[in-house]
């Protein structure tokens, strides 16, 4: 009566084949200071929910839809805080900021805190597509849409960055 | 990736921040905490070549000699145990230790527990036996021990138990040598078996 299914690799391979790619969209989307927190998170709860997993066949939708929740949870508690979010702080803030983003040694650091600053489907879409290269049906599966909606999003999410930039 | 001639497109790619191996060892080091890591694995370097270790909270669950690929027996252990394996120097440190001990020349039996749960039936009761019966520097036939666990005519069935044994050098299966002496056969090749008849008897020009 069981179904066919893909058997579970070790865990192990799963980390050495996605763990820098979800390591980095971590970081970028939560910042130097709460990314690591995201990430060790997400390695975490996806160590949890590991064994109970019915099917080995779509492992890098899988972790990246716990990562991205892990970071969609950040923003939360950091919208609900106070002080204004520490990517629009960087950004907006004077030079002498000692903002998370400005610490970060990113490659573009200021553009990712100006990622930091779309809406959230297209930062997360923007994020899973250039940092992480997944696909858009992936895309699609950890954000919870169409593929068409996360095509649109990276689209709107590139438009609006190229109106920052450019400014 | 794709290469692109979009300035913004690979600005957007060309991240890269942060410690990937320090958070992950602290990810790796808060699960095995919380009991999230149900096999813990690594290689260590032995005077037998490099050897695959895999530890359980049972205790020691494999010994692989480097003619398995780790590849394999990690895949093996996620089917047969928990697909929760993970590299963990921490969680293979004390069989690592006393294994080098143990090829120093320095420990003559294993204080591990060992985690019987890759072999089953006739072959787990002879290495069971095995283990407990035949110490340090001793050798038994086949023959012999297929009388201890009270069946004399399977000796060739404790040729298959030795070969499939899963946790060489812990579990002794090396001193178990075909009767009138010839050393038999061994998982991790007869130059290791020599080695290690040799170390256990006190004539190894030790390593």
């Amino acid at each position: 009566m069981r179904s066919i299914h893909v058997p579970l690799p070790p865990f192990q391979r799963i980390l050495d084949e996605h763990g820098a790619a979800v390591h980095r969209y971590c970081l970028a989307q939560a910042g130097p200071d709460h990314g690591p927190d995201c990430f060790q998170e997400a390695v975490l709860a996806a160590l949890t929910a590991y064994p109970k997993l019915r099917d080995g066949s779509n492992l890098r939708s899988w972790l990246f839809t716990i990562a991205h929740h892990k970071v969609v949870d950040h923003h939360r508690r950091q919208a609900r805080r106070p002080q204004p979010m520490p990517e629009l702080a960087a950004i907006s803030a004077a030079p002498t900021s000692t903002g998370p983003v400005s610490g970060l040694d990113l490659g573009g650091g200021e553009l990712w805190a100006a990622v930091g600053q779309l809406p959230e489907k297209q930062r997360g879409a923007i994020a899973l597509r250039y940092l992480a290269d997944l696909p858009y049906a992936e895309i699609a599966e950890v954000l919870g849409c169409s593929e068409a909606a996360a095509r649109q999003s990276v689209r709107a999410g590139l438009t609006r960055l190229r109106s920052e930039v450019s400014r | 990736m794709t290469p692109t001639r979009d300035p913004l497109v690979d600005a957007l790619r060309s991240v890269s921040a942060g410690d990937l191996a320090a958070d992950l060892d602290a990810a790796i080091g808060r699960a095995e905490r919380d009991g999230l890591v149900d096999v813990g694995y690594e290689v260590t370097d032995s005077p037998v070549g490099p050897l695959f270790v895999a530890v359980t909270d049972a205790g020691v669950v494999r010994v692989g000699f480097s003619r398995e690929p780790v590849d394999a027996v990690v895949e093996e252990l996620a089917l047969r145990v928990s697909p929760r394996v993970l590299r963990s120097p921490r969680r293979t440190d004390e069989v690592r230790r006393q294994l080098d001990e143990y090829f120093a020349g320095r420990r003559d039996h294993f204080d591990l527990g060992v985690d019987w749960r890759l072999t089953r039936g006739f072959r787990r009761t002879v290495l069971e036996r095995l283990y407990e019966e035949v110490p340090y520097g001793r050798t038994v036939s086949y023959l012999e021990l297929a009388v201890r666990v009270g069946n004399p005519r399977a000796s060739r069935a404790v040729g298959t138990a030795m070969a499939t044994n899963p946790i060489p050098i812990v579990v002794p299966c090396h001193r178990v040598l075909r009767t009138g002496g010839h050393l038999g056969g061994y998982g991790g090749g007869l130059p290791a078996k020599r080695l290690l008849l040799a170390l256990e008897s006190g004539e190894a020009p030790l390593l």
